[in-house]
């Protein structure tokens, strides 16, 4: 598949600051991207790139095929932004402010009624259709500003920390939506949620003083990235210190930590590691109560990342 | 493109904010009280208890010049200040609250959207002002005389043209900063300047400020004109709102 979304060697700088310092990603069409990093490291301002809100100092992107340098103008009927606080005019209800959205894209009125509907139930606001939005919640302004984004059917969804203000029901809701949405439209999704990227996304972008660090599948970048553990809860304690100095000599092994009959061991070869483990403990004696391959965060390999990054 | 869509929303805003019964609200009352003030003023000095002897004798009977001069002069104050209060906010307040940024990555040139603006004051002026001089015309027929109708809507045509000039102004203001104080601000430091110039005789000529007296005449039947002064009315507003439209073209959000 092609890519919708190509950023080249972005940059951009505020005075003497540089948001962006050779900014570079791909997002293959239909894909969810979720777009990691720390406060400041870059995110938004790639966002308000994208949608043609802020000019690059230096480099260029590319849109839904749409060069932003050449043919910015056109860029707008095929995304949907959703910015990280939305903003509505607290004058108009939801209705009112899809409608209006609707016939800025020129949809037919009957389309427009009927897509309003549909985007109002699908963010779980149809009850509160009719209100002004100037009393709504802050989950609320966020779920009416997804169903926004949503009004075109557009190829390219843009969503700034689109389930940072929801409440933990709000924010499934979201993230089924979005997952929805895999095949249908590219989405490229910034948070700073780990669990969120982890749930949805199947590619991911770690960013860090407005550079990439590391962009991949989200499984490839857990298999790379993550080191893979081993937990053993097993006595007795003397015995267990034992075995596990033992295996410093194994070419699988990398380290172990003990704490009481806990012992938690890094390898660098999981198959022999499954291999071997359980048979070498079962023969130095240990009374095994609970044994378990730890499943790799990318919270940590985020953290790695960003702190390898702070380093440099 | 997409010029009617955001026009009408801008309507529809100015509506739901009072904004557009506050203008014909206030420019209405001043219609209506200006020629009712010119009239009864002289009575209500000589009903004062104890006024010096001699005093009465020497206040004029007021007539239709006087009803149109209170019109003005009224409604010049007003208009102005309202222009300065309802355009302030236009485009900062969009800025400031987020809203631009969300209509702006829709298809809306950012030239449509300060155009629909523009036109949308215009529209709230041009009503107020019609319904203003309804009024000033009807009690100054009661009290005075009847103006000659297409003279006294041509001053206030010429009235009009005064305040869009302040509306372009405040509206370039509002798009050159990010702040409604700060708009408000800037707009009242170009009133400031624009009436300074107004105080210098050779320049006062070539100023909006010329069009109200122009306005009075006709609707009194003599003979000044201030062609210049209109023209440069009008370069003013396409001058003032031209420029919005290329900085708001060129900025940020």
């Amino acid at each position: 598949m092609m890519n919708s979304i190509i950023v080249k060697d972005l940059v951009k700088t505020y005075g003497s600051v540089r948001a962006l310092d050779g900014l570079n990603l791909q997002v293959e069409g239909g894909h969810i991207f979720g777009f990691m990093g720390p406060n400041g490291a870059g995110k938004t301002t790639t966002m308000r790139i994208l949608t043609g809100l802020a000019k690059p100092t230096r480099g260029g992107a590319q849109v839904a095929g749409i060069d932003l340098a050449r043919d910015g103008r056109d860029l707008t009927r095929h995304i949907g932004y959703l910015p990280e606080e939305p903003a509505f005019y607290p004058w108009m209800t939801p209705v009112e402010f899809l409608d209006y959205l609707g016939r800025l894209y020129g949809l037919q009125s009957k389309i427009r009624s009927q897509r309003g509907r549909e985007l109002l139930e699908l963010v779980k606001l149809d009850d509160s259709g009719r209100r002004r939005i100037g009393g709504f919640s802050r989950g609320m302004r966020q779920r009416l500003g997804i169903a926004a984004a949503m009004v075109n059917q557009p190829e390219v969804l843009l969503l700034d920390e689109p389930a940072s203000a929801l409440d933990p029901s709000g924010r499934k809701e979201v993230l089924d939506l979005i997952e929805s949405l895999r095949g249908r439209c590219t989405v490229l999704m910034s948070t700073h949620i780990l669990a969120d990227v982890e749930r949805v996304c199947d590619v991911v972008g770690i960013v860090a003083h407005g550079k990439m660090i590391v962009q991949s599948e989200r499984q490839a970048l857990l298999d790379k990235y993550a080191l893979p553990m081993f937990e053993i809860e097993a006595g007795p304690e003397e015995i267990l210190k034992r075995w596990s100095d033992s295996l410093h000599g194994q070419s699988w092994f990398t380290s172990a930590e003990l704490t009481g009959n806990k012992a938690r061991l890094a390898v660098s070869d999981v198959r022999l590691a499954k291999q071997e483990l359980l048979p070498g403990a079962l023969r130095f004696g240990l009374e095994i109560e609970r044994y378990e391959e730890l499943k790799p965060s990318l919270e940590d390999i985020f953290l790695r990342l960003v702190a390898g990054e702070e380093v440099k | 493109m997409n010029f009617t869509v955001v026009f009408r929303k801008e309507l529809l805003e100015q509506w739901r904010t009072h904004k557009v019964l506050i203008v014909v609200a206030v420019l209405f009352f001043f219609g209506l009280t200006s020629p009712l003030l010119a009239r009864y003023t002289p009575e209500m000095l000589a009903a004062i208890p104890n006024i010096p002897a001699g005093l009465s004798g020497i206040i004029p009977t007021p007539t239709v010049a006087d009803a149109i001069g209170q019109y003005v002069k009224n409604l010049s104050q007003f208009g102005i200040l309202l222009a300065l209060l309802m355009s302030m906010g236009s485009v900062a307040q969009e800025k400031e609250r987020g809203t631009a940024a969300l209509i702006l990555t829709r298809p809306v040139p950012r030239g449509t959207f300060l155009l629909a603006k523009f036109a949308g004051l215009a529209l709230t002026f041009a009503v107020s002002l019609l319904l203003a001089a309804l009024g000033c015309w009807f009690y100054t027929y009661l009290l005075f005389e009847a103006l000659p109708w297409g003279a006294f809507l041509a001053q206030n045509g010429l009235m009009l043209l005064v305040f869009l000039v302040y509306v372009a102004m405040t509206l370039l203001c509002s798009t050159l900063v990010r702040s409604q104080a700060g708009a408000g601000g800037l707009a009242f430091g170009g009133l400031i300047l624009l009436a300074g110039l107004g105080a210098i005789p050779r320049l006062a000529e070539y100023l909006p400020g010329q069009l109200f007296s122009w306005g009075v005449s006709l609707s009194l039947g003599a003979v000044k004109t201030a062609w210049p002064a209109l023209w440069i009315c009008l370069g003013l507003i396409v001058l003032f709102v031209g420029a919005a439209i290329l900085v708001f073209q060129r900025q940020e959000l």
